[in-house]
């Protein structure tokens, strides 16, 4: 009797605990791999819940380094192991043709989602017709200046790259002169890493010369306009951005700037919120333009950016990963991430959205200078890209810090991308 | 040897054989785990380098010889050029790097070592406590006292810049990891002071070997301090030292982790460990950073080697009976 009544008892368990969650599906624990820059570690608990809610799976998120660099090469390793610990990756919008063999093809899963999405960004994440990650969101810089300062010095936000410097010469003297001995008149990033790629890329771009590796393969990067960006942006080390900015990556420039000793800053939009925020020493002081150009006409570059998100071949809980992945790359969660960290969506409908320009006004205003982004030259280099990049910012940031000039760097350059090149890409 | 086998000769082991085979079957189980994690891995790289293996693809490399060490190339327009480590810059950038920092952080830390050892082996209160104390940078994680220093070092927030600035040392906030004139000076320092407390270590053990009667007998001749320092003490723990010298000088060839988390692309610092690294995984070169890390095996194994015959550092112990 005693045995019949257990029985019976563990069968009317089973049963609720079946009722409750839906299906006969154990709850997976899904582990999310990403770079930690900003508030994306914080908000990734209060952007996924409604799918943990949804699904009664949970996610894990491992926060990686900030540079993209050491990300890249920590995920290498990982997809070469074949390593089952991770089963999503974000992943930089540059590295889908490298990292292409270690994903699952998302495009019968997504078919229904992606036409919603900018067809350049799905494009930048096809490989061969097979759709490597989805994007989740977007990124193109922005030239972020003090309101407060420049009003205070009857100057408008800077339209060329010369007026720039002029008027964070004239604010850096003047405020300085007035105490403020640690005001710098421009941060941006200039250590040896892939972000550098991204500032040149503008510099270069926004004077006329090319952007590095033309899209049909051809090496453009040793020309005149080149070589005048760079000895532009090496005049500002030690004069308008302080030394120290050969060694700032993202969150450097954007320390300098949060605490408010800079006038002008390079960054991408996640500072945006994050200046504003209430520990901000500029909340409120400043405004967002597009970068300068080279000389009036000329266009401004915006380096394209964004982030996507993969799916590892090698997971053992591929069905909630793509769940998981859908969700990340849908409306609902770029919503919450475009008002919660700036983040520009990939999705062509939150544009429109009254939320979203409500609470960020940055983000309707960013869809032009995004979809006129400069692509870097993943593209036409595919797996030697990394190497190209790493050889073009070596370049630069050794002009900048005055080994050799930009002419004689340059060239160098050209010979090591010719011989990078070989027979082709 | 050959005197005690003849008393074994009636058949059986002699008792030398049987100890020997002993001892062999004492030392298998290392020599197993040491053929593992050393010899296997070595000569795995090695074969690597030889090959035009790609990290996406462990097994899939082909033989190609030499050609990732030096190779002779006809471009189309029939010029010959040479490819591969050998005739690579960077690489000999890296190698003089290394070899640069081995040289001026080893030289400090035995110096700094040599006189915290002396000073740690006088007798004074609350010795035990300042000998604890002063292994604390040896015991942090590289990777974490790193971090550290890149903090203390940051140009704008960094506390020795303020520190500097205050006392009237600088009249300007110094990039000290991002100057190219400085960041090898930044990278040195750290690794001395993380180092210097090890050296310590090892140089104190070998002072508290020198017998005391021989200071005491010094004491009753008169002999100055300074004579007894170069005459009795130097000579008594030179073992000791060249020992501890060897040890850093393999540690500070291969030094990895500081650069990596100080200056990770910096031209000026980039050692061999991190260009082959560089080359391995995020160049996808793996055979190519394979033939680096046999170079970077090679340029170690002569240096050590160089240093013990120069030296005439006597490792087998076979001078002591």
């Amino acid at each position: 009797m005693n045995i019949m009544k257990g029985r019976a008892f563990r069968a009317t368990a089973t049963a609720a605990m079946l009722a409750v969650f839906g299906a006969p599906v154990m709850a997976e624990e899904i582990f999310y791999v990403s770079g930690a820059v900003g508030a994306a570690v914080e908000n990734f608990k209060t952007l996924v819940k409604p799918w943990e809610d949804a699904t009664g799976n949970t996610v894990t998120m491992v926060p990686m380094p900030a540079s993209t660099t050491d990300q890249f090469g920590q995920y290498r390793l990982w997809l070469a192991a074949g390593a089952t610990d991770i089963d999503l990756y974000q992943t930089d919008v540059i590295w889908a043709p490298q990292l292409a063999d270690h994903f699952v093809d998302l495009t019968d899963v997504a078919k229904d989602l992606v036409p919603t999405h900018f067809p350049s960004i799905i494009e930048s994440q096809t490989v061969n017709g097979k759709l490597v990650a989805l994007p989740i969101f977007t990124d193109a810089p922005a030239l972020y200046y003090r309101k407060d300062l420049l009003e205070k010095y009857g100057k408008t936000p800077p339209k060329t790259w010369a007026e720039l410097a002029e008027t964070a010469k004239i604010i850096q003297d003047g405020e300085r002169a007035e105490g403020k001995a640690d005001l710098w008149g421009f941060v941006w990033q200039g250590n040896a890493y892939e972000g550098l790629t991204c500032d040149a890329l503008e510099w270069i771009k926004s004077y006329g010369g090319g952007q590095i590796v033309e899209p049909d393969g051809t090496i453009s990067v040793n020309n005149e306009n080149a070589v005048a960006a760079l000895e532009m942006a090496k005049s500002w080390v030690g004069t308008i951005s302080p030394d120290g900015v050969l060694a700032y990556q993202e969150e450097e420039a954007r320390g300098v700037w949060q605490t408010g000793n800079a006038v002008f800053m390079r960054n991408w939009p996640y500072a945006y919120t994050l200046g504003n925020g209430d520990d901000s020493a500029v909340k409120g002081l400043f405004g967002v333009t597009t970068l300068p150009v080279g000389k009036e006409g000329d266009a401004s570059a915006a380096t394209l950016g964004g982030w996507n998100v993969a799916v590892s071949k090698y997971s053992t809980h591929q069905e909630a990963a793509i769940s998981l992945a859908l969700y990340l790359a849908g409306p609902e969660a770029q919503k919450q991430r475009a008002i919660a960290e700036s983040n520009l969506p990939t999705i062509i409908a939150l544009y429109d959205d009254p939320d979203i320009a409500a609470a960020q006004p940055i983000i309707p205003q960013w869809k032009d200078v995004f979809l006129n982004a400069v692509p870097r030259p993943s593209a036409p280099t595919l797996g030697k890209y990394n190497e190209v990049s790493a050889k073009f910012w070596s370049a630069v940031h050794q002009t900048l810090s005055g080994e050799g000039t930009a002419a004689e760097n340059l060239e160098l350059l050209e010979v090591e991308l010719t011989d990078l090149k070989g027979s082709g890409w | 040897m050959a005197t005690n086998d003849v008393g074994g000769a009636g058949g059986g082991l002699s008792l030398s054989q049987q100890r020997q085979r002993a001892a062999f079957w004492f030392i298998a189980p290392m020599l197993a785990a040491l053929f593992c994690v050393a010899a296997w891995p070595l000569m795995r790289t090695i074969w690597f380098s030889l090959t035009n293996t790609a990290l996406s693809d462990l097994y899939g490399g082909e033989w190609i010889g030499f050609d990732n060490y030096l190779s002779l190339r006809v471009l189309d327009s029939g010029r010959w050029i040479w490819r591969g480590t050998l005739v690579d810059p960077a690489w000999w950038n890296a190698v003089w790097n290394t070899v640069r920092f081995a040289f001026v952080s080893v030289f400090f830390e035995t110096i700094l070592g040599l006189i915290v050892a002396l000073v740690l082996n006088a007798e004074f209160k609350g010795r035990g406590l300042v000998r604890a104390a002063i292994l604390i940078p040896w015991a942090i994680p590289t990777i974490v006292s790193a971090k550290m220093w890149a903090w203390m070092l940051n140009d704008q927030f960094g506390i020795l810049n303020d520190i500097m600035l205050r006392l009237g040392l600088i009249d300007q906030k110094i990039a000290w990891t991002a100057s190219v004139d400085t960041a090898m000076y930044a990278v040195l320092t750290v690794d001395i002071w993380k180092t210097t407390p090890f050296m310590a270590l090892l140089i104190l053990a070998g002072l508290q070997m020198v017998p005391r009667d021989i200071y005491e007998a010094a004491k009753l001749d008169g002999i100055n301090p300074v004579k007894v320092f170069f005459k009795i003490t130097l000579p008594l723990i030179r073992p000791a030292l060249a020992v501890a010298i060897i040890f850093r000088m393999l540690d500070a060839l291969r030094i990895f982790d500081l650069v990596y988390v100080l200056t990770p692309n910096s031209a000026a610092t980039k050692t061999m460990s991190v260009i082959s690294r560089e080359n391995m995984i995020d160049f996808d070169k793996f055979a190519y950073g394979a033939a680096q890390s046999t170079l970077l095996f090679a340029i170690i194994a002569l240096f050590v080697s160089l240093y013990i015959w120069l030296g005439k550092v006597d490792l087998s112990g076979e001078g002591q009976k």
